[in-house]
């Protein structure tokens, strides 16, 4: 076991207006045990870049998410997020996840596939109606997920230019002061608070009024943390999504040879789409430490009992020891067991319709404009926790 | 009274949100799920595990073959 007391080095490590890995990472996860990271905010944590040292963090219960919220968490910006599942513990946290779990399984998922496939052709078919160049972003990436988010939830589609700006302050990196951040916050509690008052004169058949019920006559959840799981399920239900699908044709235009297979066979999508998971590094760096509740030892480092550990998932997901040629994207490869949408009782609640999401925004996009390929410079999104285009302008 | 833990591996992504949730009666081999003991004690943990695993790839039942969870 190596003590690497030295000095922490300036996290993160990606540049936000590109989808590389950092280099950084390949000398880190090539050393032995971890590396110290400061980020702008908070205190010194361990940096986690290897496979199985990520399994570990992210699986055992030694490692918390709720102690967070009695320290000085490292993170990119001056505000903070509080509440909502990803700060919580088991066994109180399944007793949240437990009530919008159901909603999201692949089973359920599967019956909105129909529904997705329709709206991604026919959003494609109007940006194609309204003729090149078309921003790729706000003609087809950012309406989808929004589109089945809303619907699901039960959240006026038409409120979109309102939830955009709160929901975009939510994963801001550094633009705002933590009084900006929490103002924000507070606004966006404010709107859901309406939209849940609304649902309970008059109820619906969306999640929603599901978690209402679960409220009102189950007891189940306090108020704050029903408007806090909304406010999750909808920033979190549709920006990820948003910005992996500009950022996977990215990808592809990089890759013809192997954007040209998927048009030939469209079999290949649900492969390709693991694949760009694994191979794309959605975040600018690793957030949500894990504090460990007792001394643990991670990749030949002993983590003391009440430090943070931050999981680099996009290091983690090039691991060589792992994949066969991890820096090579490769559409067909199995037994990809990535770490895209993360692992442990945190595993991303929304995966499965993710999926379907992406899954069916690659099918359209090779079915309508297979010839799709960029007619101007990315404006890329560079205060944002999550990388991707601001807008991305296209032609076919 | 117990319940019979069942992981259908073929299904089950290793998303690992049941060995976090229920420590004691899933475990993860092989980056997939694995019951630690067949028969279990009735407890809330392990259908609040059956109840969040994504790929519904978790079954409980009764010994008189009832199925417990995942809830419908």
């Amino acid at each position: 076991m190596t003590s690497t007391d030295t000095e922490p080095v300036a996290y993160p490590f990606n540049e936000a207006a590109s989808l590389t890995l950092a280099e950084q990472y390949d000398r880190v996860r090539d050393r032995d045990g971890l590396q110290r990271v400061r980020l702008p905010y908070g205190e010194a944590a361990w940096l986690v870049t290897r496979y199985a040292d990520a399994r570990l963090v992210l699986g055992d219960n030694r490692f918390s998410r709720a102690v967070a919220a009695t320290h000085d968490e490292p993170r990119q910006s001056a505000g903070r997020l509080t509440g909502g599942l990803l700060s919580m513990d088991p066994p109180e946290h399944a007793r949240l996840r437990t009530l919008v779990a159901k909603a999201f399984t692949v089973r359920r998922v599967e019956k909105l596939r129909p529904a997705v496939r329709e709206l991604a052709e026919s959003l494609l078919r109007d940006m194609v109606e309204a003729g090149p160049p078309a921003d790729l972003v706000d003609s087809f990436a950012l309406p989808l997920p929004v589109g089945v988010i809303c619907k699901l939830l039960g959240v006026p589609e038409a409120d979109r230019p309102r939830f955009r700006v709160w929901s975009d302050n939510a994963l801001s990196s550094s633009k705002l002061t933590a009084e900006e951040f929490e103002a924000s916050r507070n606004e966006l509690r404010a709107y859901m608070a309406e939209l849940i008052a609304e649902h309970r004169k008059h109820p619906a058949d969306d999640l929603m009024t599901a978690l209402i019920e679960a409220r009102d006559a189950h007891d189940k959840l306090s108020e704050l943390e029903l408007v806090d799981l909304c406010v999750g399920i909808l920033v979190a239900g549709h920006e990820t999504t948003a910005s992996q699908i500009p950022n996977f044709l990215c990808v592809l235009l990089d890759h013809p040879d192997q954007f040209a297979r998927m048009r030939e066979d469209l079999s290949l999508i649900p492969a390709a789409v693991e694949e760009l998971l694994r191979f794309v590094p959605l975040g600018v760096g690793a957030g949500q430490p894990r504090y460990a509740t007792e001394d643990v030892e991670v990749g030949g480092t002993l983590v003391r009992a009440g430090e943070p550990v931050l999981v680099a998932i996009g290091a983690a997901n090039r691991d060589a020891l792992r994949f066969d040629d991890s820096g090579r994207l490769d559409i067909t490869r199995t037994d990809n067991s990535h770490l895209g949408f993360g692992h442990g009782v945190h595993h991303c609640l929304g995966a499965p319709l993710a999926r379907v999401e992406l899954q069916e925004a690659l099918r359209a996009l090779l079915l309508t404009v297979p010839g799709i390929r960029l007619a101007g410079d990315i404006d890329w999104k560079t205060e944002m926790i999550v990388r991707g285009p601001r807008a991305m302008p296209v032609g076919w | 009274m117990t319940w019979r833990v069942e992981v259908d591996r073929g299904v089950c992504i290793g998303s690992g949100i049941c060995a976090g949730t229920a420590p004691g009666v899933f475990r993860l081999e092989g980056e997939r799920s694995r019951p630690v003991q067949e028969e279990i004690e009735p407890q809330e943990a392990a259908l609040d595990a059956a109840d969040s695993c994504p790929a519904l790839a978790i079954t409980l039942r009764t010994e008189s073959d009832e199925i417990v969870g995942p809830r419908p």
